[in-house]
């Protein structure tokens, strides 16, 4: 008897959390179905005939296309950027003693900690001097600052894993260390560098503070835009949220996949 | 290589020189240097200017720390260090412990599949745009259509203003904030839970039938060190809180949600006083280093 009450506690419990994680990602997508008549009523209505137009107005409507190309042309560049430059790096720390290794590790967990306001303001200034201000390049440089610390901590942990024996024998055979890099590293590391990228990917997708203070009009990211309807006496509400939802799609998809490595990417690696 | 092979022995060790490091590290940390610590200098350059963009005639003179006196004697910066404070000790001892029990809930065995679907849908507020939360709050908040309100009705309290009063729009981004990271201190507490050793945990089950007394003696030692760095990244991340806030209510209504970050950002990008808002970027950015250093003597020993 109480193992049965027991059981069903706990199915109930599990049931919770699901609803609990999943209901205000329901409650948006759901929105993003409704039309505004719907979306207004007072109380909202949980069954309804379900509409495509918002996807349609959306997707016609050029800022938030453009929006989420400027989004996929910043993320995407700052995370491969961010590969290129931090694998190397990672496979330093992981491999050599040297000095001022400890201060750089500092230096690149620190980063997990400052808040973006703090080089949005000088950055600002700095980008209206260049004429970098409302370009792609100056968010995907800005969002180096956090891709690179993420990449060079989960590359680092990776490429420790990997036998030192591989290298020895690499090693023999006259290989040098950029060789080595290149054709041991690099491919043993590949899961290792594949989560470091989604997890770039996701972090610069997800941006808002340096977006909207570094663009304009032309380069507005999609988180931009879909803050931007927020704004007016009549919200369209609908668009909003098939807006969110389009934004959220793709990195709750790359979200899922490296799960797993949920923790250790939000840590640092603190915790294992 | 050709060259390699008829001179072999005059750079035996090619690639494994003193500097070899310094080839992979320097692309990193020179971009590091451009884009972090040269932003960084600049600020504190700005800091001791009067720096405001919208008086260009006036010049950008150095005035000392006046900007630094101002910051520290100016109530506001204070009272919104105070909210951020203040709304720290708000969410996470809920995140804590409502983490905790649906760690436990994962915990335990059986119920395979229920419990990796919990474990999966956990993700999705840790990945969902933290602007789109704001958005998603505004919806759910609304006076009138929000699905918040229904419920109250529904209970009996009646209808609540979240988002146009104080009390209510402090409350509003505290749901939202708990909502979002409550599954990191779920899925931290669990990666703790499941380091216990098998035989331990088994043997202690058998010993007392009191969960509460397995909590304490035998699972909290290994759920210390997740709480630690729960509560230190936590604490970082509601100083960098800004996104999902500004959405949902700007900071206000009047200086309800004023966190440090979006009170910073509005001196600097609403009233253009930018030396002003770099002396509190500053200020911000030595608080921060201090909760780094403390993460990382305590997590990375590795390093010392």
């Amino acid at each position: 008897m109480r193992r049965t009450s027991g059981k069903l506690f706990h199915a109930l419990g599990l049931t919770a959390v699901i609803v609990f994680s999943l209901f205000p990602f329901y409650w948006m997508v759901a929105a993003s179905f409704k039309t505004q008549p719907d979306i207004l009523a007072s109380p909202p209505v949980w069954f309804f005939t379900p509409t495509l137009q918002n996807y349609a107005d959306i997707f016609a409507d050029a800022k938030v296309s453009g929006a989420i190309v400027n989004s996929l042309i910043v993320a995407t560049s700052s995370t491969v950027l961010a590969v290129a430059l931090g694998a190397p790096a990672a496979f330093a720390l992981a491999r050599y003693e040297f000095r001022g290794k400890s201060d750089l590790w500092f230096w690149f967990i620190s980063n997990r900690m400052i808040s973006p306001i703090v080089l949005a303001l000088p950055v600002y200034l700095l980008a209206i001097q260049v004429g970098l201000l409302d370009t792609h390049l100056v968010l995907i440089l800005i969002y180096l600052t956090f891709n690179l610390p993420i990449v060079v901590w989960i590359c680092t942990d990776q490429f420790k894993s990997i036998p030192a024996d591989l290298e020895q024998a690499a090693r023999l055979d006259g290989a040098d260390q950029f060789t080595i890099f290149r054709k041991i590293y690099l491919p043993l590391g590949a899961p290792g560098i594949a989560v470091s990228a989604i997890f770039s990917f996701i972090f610069s997708w997800n941006e808002l503070l340096y977006a909207l203070v570094l663009t304009r009009r032309n380069v507005q990211t999609a988180p931009v835009v879909a803050t931007s309807f927020m704004s007016g006496y009549e919200l369209p509400w609908g668009k909003i949220m098939a807006t969110g939802t389009v934004i959220v799609l793709p990195v709750t998809i790359f979200a899922l996949i490296v799960s797993r490595h949920m923790v250790r990417g939000l840590t640092m690696g603190a915790t294992k | 290589m050709r060259a390699s092979v008829t001179q072999a022995p005059a750079k035996p060790n090619r690639g494994y020189g003193r500097w070899t490091p310094l080839w992979f590290l320097a692309p990193s940390v020179i971009t590091l240097l451009l884009i972090g610590i040269y932003p960084t200098l600049f600020a504190l350059v700005t800091s001791f200017r009067r720096y405001n963009i919208t008086r260009p005639r006036e010049g950008f003179p150095f005035i000392g720390f006046d900007n630094y006196v101002g910051v520290l004697t100016d109530s506001t910066f204070w009272s919104s260090l105070f909210l951020t404070a203040k709304f720290y000790v708000t969410v996470l001892p809920i995140q804590i412990v409502l983490g905790l029990a649906i760690a436990l809930l994962l915990h335990k065995p059986g119920m395979g599949l229920l419990k990796s679907l919990a474990r999966v849908t956990l993700v999705v507020p840790l990945a969902t745009t933290y602007a789109v939360v704001g958005l998603i709050g505004r919806l759910i908040f609304n006076l009138d259509f929000g699905v918040a309100n229904q419920l109250f009705e529904a209970i009996g309290i009646g209808r609540i203003d979240w988002l146009s009063s104080q009390t209510g729009a402090f409350a509003a981004i505290a749901v939202m904030d708990i909502w979002q990271w409550t599954p990191f201190c779920a899925l931290i507490f669990l990666a703790g839970l499941s380091m216990v050793p098998g035989e331990i945990e088994e043997a202690a089950r058998l010993e007392t039938s009191s969960k509460l007394a397995l909590l304490r003696y035998v699972q909290l030692p290994y759920l210390l060190p997740g709480l630690t760095a729960v509560m230190i990244l936590r604490s970082a991340d509601v100083l960098k809180l800004f996104d999902m806030v500004f959405v949902m209510t700007r900071g206000g209504p009047g200086s309800a949600t004023d966190l440090i970050s979006i009170y910073i950002q509005r001196v600097g990008f609403r009233i253009f006083d930018l030396g002003t808002a770099s002396a509190q970027a500053i200020l911000l950015l030595i608080i921060t280093i201090i909760i780094s250093r403390l993460y990382i003597r305590l997590f990375y020993r590795e390093v010392h």
